[in-house]
Parts: structure tokens; C-alpha cells; sequence
């Protein structure tokens, strides 16, 4: 078995990891677990105050003053974001609200206008977007980006780090990186059986399904042990059984002290594994809080449903309005049939 | 049928002369940039020139050994590699394409011009630069050879040898880098630079790298195809050939390490023959003299294989070599 040749956490301090995290398939179970830093990180959140720009205990992420126009749309203004280090922070907002668009900034995909960021103390401003990930910060697409035309396990291997037949010269020397192209190899055949498409390793990625390339590309992300990872909808498209077992995944990774930031458009999956959740809307923050905090919340009420509506039901209204809606329903079948549904529920996704 | 098998020998000629070793260098070039990492090129006929004037200007004007005009030639493709690749490799893959195709017509223009006449000897070109290559030869260059029904004089034969050891050696280049992870990360970029980029890899330095190991290839291209000539002639680069050297490749199959050199055989031989053919075919009066005359058939193969490429596309779009999956894969 050849050493591990990916440093892990060189950079990584503090709560919530354990000294080395990461991924070692030549272990037992395959995953080492931290000292319970899933607690640690909600510990250290639950006494924060929920307020916009709150500072946490021990910030990975750090976002100040970042700003991004679009002609004259705004599509992000963030005046101050921490995220904490070995949580789940979701991201969510409606459409259009600016959370890929930040993404894109986070990770050196788009230049701001005005603004700075930084991962461990290190400013990520100028870096490009390889620099980024170098770092330890790794991030997934909203549109999924699978390489069509290559395996699906060599799609995987290409999220390995460090690779020394990855330079020129080395390449024509296959002795210098057979060793470590076996070791990769294991590691993402794990990664695969975890995510359930080792079956599909030899066939073309452009021929999996939607869901299937979500997986992939967060299987693929996974390869590179990664300090911080950004899944923007890594559940969309993904059948509900394989969202269990994604979730199951995703608190994995805090397990082993990673930092996961996603975006999310179902309430129901963001209060299952969150334990931050920060509310984007037009490209502001308006709200930051534990996950049972925000359905509370007026801002993120009025973001969702826009302002002007009506205040929350009591359950005999809520009577009153489905019986009202049924007089209605059966009114307008009497005459022509087709009513669409009422506009009560906030906006699911745009999947 | 004697016509037959002497038009059937010449095309075989023609497959192994070194015209096909040009364009099969060109395309093996054109497979590491196009096939491989999707830069599109459309200018390859610039490094193969400046291989075969690297050569002609450094022996014929500035004297120096043949073997340092090779290095010359070389070293003047990977600055015009790099000079192609700086400004335009981190925008969108047009911008490479602009930039190679009006750099292919520029630079010819520039060395037959009359201010560069003094160096490349304008539109006469230079020659008699090859007599240190030709010399090397293990067996007599002024005496004929008859080699399955076609005669080749020892020189060309010599060119041949070298050149096909070049391609063969070539190909096992490719075949090694595409095996390896520096392979995959070049397909990968083909397929999706953003994720390449997000999963820490450094885009850029990559297609550099594979724009001036394409334009190596094309500049090997050129010296073969000066030498087999012995001359160096600004309009024997026109842009067309490289668009040919696309067209070996795609009948070859793109992304398959010997796509470009089965290809360049194949064109080669499909020209000759059809210009054999149609003359045989001419002269014997099975085509009328006024339906097709014989200096029609110079331009009348191309459209033959014009012709050929598109029935090509229509029932085997993935070339001779490619794989059908693969290339379906973009319907979805
Ligand atoms: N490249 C661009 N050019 C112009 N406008 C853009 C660009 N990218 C994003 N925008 C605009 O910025 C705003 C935020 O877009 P963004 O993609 O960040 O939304 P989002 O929060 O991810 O939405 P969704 O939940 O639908 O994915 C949108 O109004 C969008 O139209
Ligand atoms: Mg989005």
C-alpha cells in the first residue's frame, strides 16, 4: 500500500478537526471520524445571536464587503458572512437571489466588484479558480459539469490532487506515477460503491442520467479531501431514497471535519442537516440563523412570498381558505374545467 | 488491368511518400490540439513552415549544420506556439482559431514578400539545403529502387525511412501521454474547462502545452515535406493543407493515436489513385474528352474527396479509428 502522497489539512486548525481527516479507504469503514465535531459546531453555534453578519467561533469562510453587478443588477451585496468551520451551512434564497453568483466569487470563477474573502485567514481575492481549490476549497456546479466523454472512473480520478503524472515530463514515465494512479484508483472505486454508480465505472459519464451526474460531480469533488466544499443543489434531480443516503453523506463529511456550504430549495432537506442556514434574497442577506429559526423569520417570509402578503394562517382560516377554494374549484369546473393551484405555498425550486 | 494494378502501385506510392508523412505529422500535431485538448488550430500550416525555412534559411544563408537548422526550426514553432497561445488561450476557443488561421496567411504572405526576400528569397524560395541529410543515407541516393512495382530513388526513399520512423515515433509519444493522468486532464479540458479548473488543475498551462507540442509536430511536418522536395517555397504553405491535414485526421478518427497517420495514408492514396484513375480512364476514352479534360482532374480528385469525407460523416462520423459511442455522446 503506497503512502497517501495528499497532505491533509495543512492548513485546517482548531475545532473541529481532529489533527487528519480525509478519506482512507485503506482504513476500516473508510471515513476517520473527528471527536464528535458535528456537535462541536453546533455547540458553537447555538448561542449565537441570530442577526446578519454574526461573527462566528471559529470562521473557515470569511466574506467582507463583496459586491457583484450585473449592468445595473445587483446580483450580490454582502456586507459581512462568517461560515463556521466543520458545519453545514446552507445556503438558500429564492430564484434568482445571487447563490451561485456568490459561488462563483468564492471560488475565483467571477471577479467581484468591490470586496474581500478569505479561507483560514488567507485572503482568496486574486487567486484564479485552480488556486482556489488547491486550497482546499472545492465547489460543484448548479449545471452539473460532467465530462462526457470520459469515464465515469476517470472523471473521478481527475478530482485527485496532486498527482505527479499530471506534469508533462512525468507523464512519459509511467513508473513515477503507477503506484499513486493504483492508490487513487481504490480510493475512487470507494467513493463510487458509496455514491452507487461503481457499476457504471467503465461507461462514458455523458451517459448517465441527471441525477447520476450530481453524484458524480460530488463524488468527483469528494477526490481531491477536500478542507471546504460548496454543493450548489446537490440534491436536485436525485431521487428521495438517494437523498437519505446523499444526506447521510453530506453529515459525513462534517464527521470528518470538513466545511460544507450548500444551496438548497427544499425547507425540508435544509432543516434535516443544516446547522446554519443563511437566507440570500436579491443578493443581500437578510437573515442567518439555526434552521428552526428561519421559518420564523418576517424577512425571509416576505423574500419568499414577497412582501404584501397576508399574515400567517391560524388553522380555521386555513380551513376557511381551503373550503373557499373548493367552492371555487368546483365553480369553475362547472363552467370550464382547469383551475391551477392556489398560491399559498412558497415557491418549491426551479429544478 | 495491368492500368489497374500500375494506378493501384502509384497510389500505394503516393501513401507512403513523404507527402503523406507531411500530413500525418500535421495531423498528429492537430490530434494533441484538437482531438485531444479541443484547441482548434486552423493555422497549422504556419509551424510547418517555419520548420522547413528553420532548416532552408539556416543551412542556404547563415551556413550552419542541417542539424542545427532542425533546432532552429524547432525552437521558431514553440515561440510562435507560445507567441499564438499567450494572448488568446484564456479567452473563448474562436479566439485561437482567428488568431492561428490569419497568423498561417500573415506569415506567408510576410515570407514571400519582397522585404524578406534577402532571407527566404521571396516567391523563388531557397533549396539545396538537404545535401548533410541526404548524404546520411545508409545506401546509394542517386540510384533507383524498385519497390512493389513502383521505382523510388534512394533520396526519397532515405526521406521516407526517417520520416516514418519520426511518425511512428511521434505516435508512441502521444500513445504515452495519452495514457497517463497529464492525458486525462487534457481530455477533461476538451470536455469542460470549468470543472478541470475547479478541481485544481491549471487550465491554461495545459493547453499551452499541448499548442506547442501540436505545433512541434507541425514543424517536423514541414521539415520532412522541405526535405523530400529539397526546396523551401513560401507558396508551397497554404493554408489548405492544413485544412486537409483535418480532413486525414477526421477520416482517421480524432482522439486515436494513429487516426491522424491511417488518415494521411489514406487521403494520399485516395488523391493519387483518383488522378491516376481519372486519367487512365481519360486516355482510354471511357470518359469522354469533352465531359472531363485531364487538367480538370488536378481539381476534380478533391472533390472526390470531398465527397468521400461526406459519406464518411453521414455513416461512419467517427472516422476510421473512433469509437461510435463517443461520438454519439454529443446528441444528447
Ligand atoms: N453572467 C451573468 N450576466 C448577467 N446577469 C447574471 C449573470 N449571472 C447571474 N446573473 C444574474 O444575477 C442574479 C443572481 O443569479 P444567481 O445565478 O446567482 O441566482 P441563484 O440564487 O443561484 O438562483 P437559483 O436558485 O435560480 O439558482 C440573477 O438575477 C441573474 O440573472
Ligand atoms: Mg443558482
Amino acid at each position: 500500500m503506497p503512502a497517501d502522497p495528499t497532505p491533509h489539512g495543512a492548513t485546517a486548525s482548531g475545532a473541529g478537526t481532529s489533527g487528519e481527516s480525509g478519506y482512507h479507504p485503506e482504513r476500516a469503514g473508510g471515513w476517520t471520524s473527528g471527536d464528535a465535531p458535528q456537535r462541536l459546531a453546533q455547540v458553537a453555534l447555538r448561542d449565537l445571536p441570530w442577526e446578519v453578519g454574526v461573527a462566528k467561533p471559529d470562521p473557515a469562510v470569511v466574506v467582507d464587503g463583496v459586491t457583484r453587478t450585473f449592468g445595473g443588477l445587483t446580483a450580490v451585496s454582502v456586507d459581512h458572512l462568517e461560515v463556521q468551520r466543520g458545519g453545514i451551512t446552507g445556503l438558500i434564497g429564492p430564484n434568482g437571489a445571487g447563490k451561485t453568483t456568490l459561488f462563483n466569487l468564492l471560488t475565483g470563477f467571477d471577479q467581484p466588484d468591490t470586496g474581500t474573502w478569505s479561507f483560514n485567514g488567507q485572503s482568496l481575492g486574486k487567486m484564479s479558480p485552480h488556486q482556489v481549490a488547491r486550497l482546499g476549497v472545492v465547489r460543484t456546479f448548479q449545471l452539473t459539469k460532467a465530462l462526457s466523454r470520459l469515464t465515469v472512473l476517470q472523471n473521478m480520478l481527475l478530482g485527485a490532487q496532486d498527482q505527479r503524472g499530471e506534469s508533462f515530463f512525468r507523464a512519459l514515465v509511467p513508473g513515477t506515477w503507477c503506484a499513486q494512479e493504483k492508490a487513487n484508483t481504490e480510493k475512487a472505486m470507494d467513493l463510487l460503491r458509496r455514491f452507487k454508480l461503481d457499476a457504471k465505472k467503465d461507461d462514458f459519464a455523458g451517459t448517465l442520467s441527471g441525477g447520476q451526474r450530481k453524484l458524480l460531480e460530488m463524488a468527483r469533488a469528494l477526490m481531491s479531501d477536500p478542507q471546504v466544499v460548496m454543493l450548489d443543489e446537490p440534491m436536485a434531480g436525485v431521487n428521495p431514497a438517494l437523498t437519505q443516503s446523499l444526506l447521510g453523506h453530506v453529515k459525513d463529511l462534517r464527521e470528518q471535519g470538513m466545511t460544507v456550504i450548500f444551496v438548497e430549495h427544499d425547507m425540508d432537506v435544509v432543516r434535516d442537516i443544516s446547522d446554519w442556514v443563511v437566507v440570500m434574497a436579491a443578493g443581500r442577506i437578510i437573515a442567518e440563523g439555526p434552521p428552526e429559526s428561519i421559518s420564523q423569520n418576517q424577512a425571509v417570509v416576505d423574500a419568499y412570498l414577497g412582501a404584501h402578503h397576508d399574515a400567517p394562517l391560524t388553522v380555521e382560516e386555513e380551513d376557511q381558505v381551503l373550503a373557499e377554494a373548493e367552492r371555487t374549484i368546483a365553480r369553475e369546473q362547472g363552467s370550464d374545467g382547469d383551475v391551477l393551484g392556489s398560491e399559498r405555498g412558497p415557491e418549491r425550486t426551479d429544478r | 488491368m495491368a492500368d489497374l494494378l500500375n494506378a493501384l502501385a502509384v497510389a500505394g506510392k503516393s501513401a507512403l511518400g513523404f507527402q503523406a508523412i507531411f500530413f500525418a505529422l500535421l495531423a498528429i500535431g492537430i490530434n494533441v490540439q484538437f482531438g485531444y485538448a479541443g484547441l482548434l488550430n486552423f493555422g497549422q500550416i504556419a509551424f510547418a513552415m517555419l520548420g522547413g525555412f528553420g532548416i532552408a534559411i539556416s543551412v542556404s544563408k547563415w551556413g550552419i549544420p542541417f542539424w542545427a537548422g532542425v533546432l532552429v526550426g524547432l525552437a521558431a514553432a514553440v515561440v510562435l506556439a507560445l507567441l499564438l497561445g499567450l494572448p488568446t488561450l484564456r479567452l473563448r476557443a474562436d479566439y485561437l482559431a482567428i488568431a492561428t488561421i490569419a497568423t498561417a496567411e500573415g506569415l506567408r504572405l510576410l515570407f514571400r514578400s519582397v522585404s524578406a526576400t534577402p532571407v527566404t528569397n521571396g516567391t523563388r524560395g531557397l533549396s539545396g539545403f538537404n545535401g548533410d541529410f541526404i548524404a546520411l543515407a545508409p545506401w546509394n541516393t542517386s540510384q533507383r529502387y524498385s519497390i512493389l512495382g513502383t521505382s523510388w530513388s534512394g533520396g526519397e526513399l532515405w526521406v521516407a525511412a526517417i520520416g516514418w520512423l519520426l511518425v511512428i515515433l511521434g505516435s508512441l509519444l502521444v500513445f504515452l501521454l495519452m495514457r497517463s493522468p497529464w492525458g486525462r486532464v487534457l481530455k477533461s479540458i476538451r470536455e469542460d474547462e470549468d470543472a478541470v479548473r475547479s478541481l485544481g488543475k491549471n487550465v491554461y498551462v495545459y493547453k499551452m502545452q499541448a499548442l506547442v507540442l501540436g505545433g512541434v509536430f507541425g514543424a517536423l511536418g514541414g521539415m520532412v515535406y522541405a526535405v523530400g522536395t529539397g526546396s523551401a517555397v513560401p507558396d508551397q504553405y497554404q493554408n489548405a493543407n492544413t485544412f486537409l491535414a483535418y480532413a486525414a485526421l477526421i477520416l482517421g478518427g480524432a482522439a486515436r493515436v494513429l487516426g491522424p497517420v491511417i488518415g494521411a495514408m489514406i487521403l494520399l492514396f485516395i488523391l493519387q489513385f483518383a488522378d491516376t484513375g481519372l486519367r487512365l480512364l481519360i486516355s482510354n476514352g471511357v470518359i469522354p474528352e469533352d465531359l472531363l479534360s485531364s487538367t480538370d482532374v488536378a481539381q476534380i480528385r478533391f472533390i472526390l474527396v470531398g465527397v468521400g469525407l461526406m459519406l464518411l460523416l453521414i455513416f461512419r462520423p467517427q472516422g476510421i479509428f473512433g469509437d461510435r459511442r463517443e461520438v454519439m455522446l454529443d446528441a444528447r
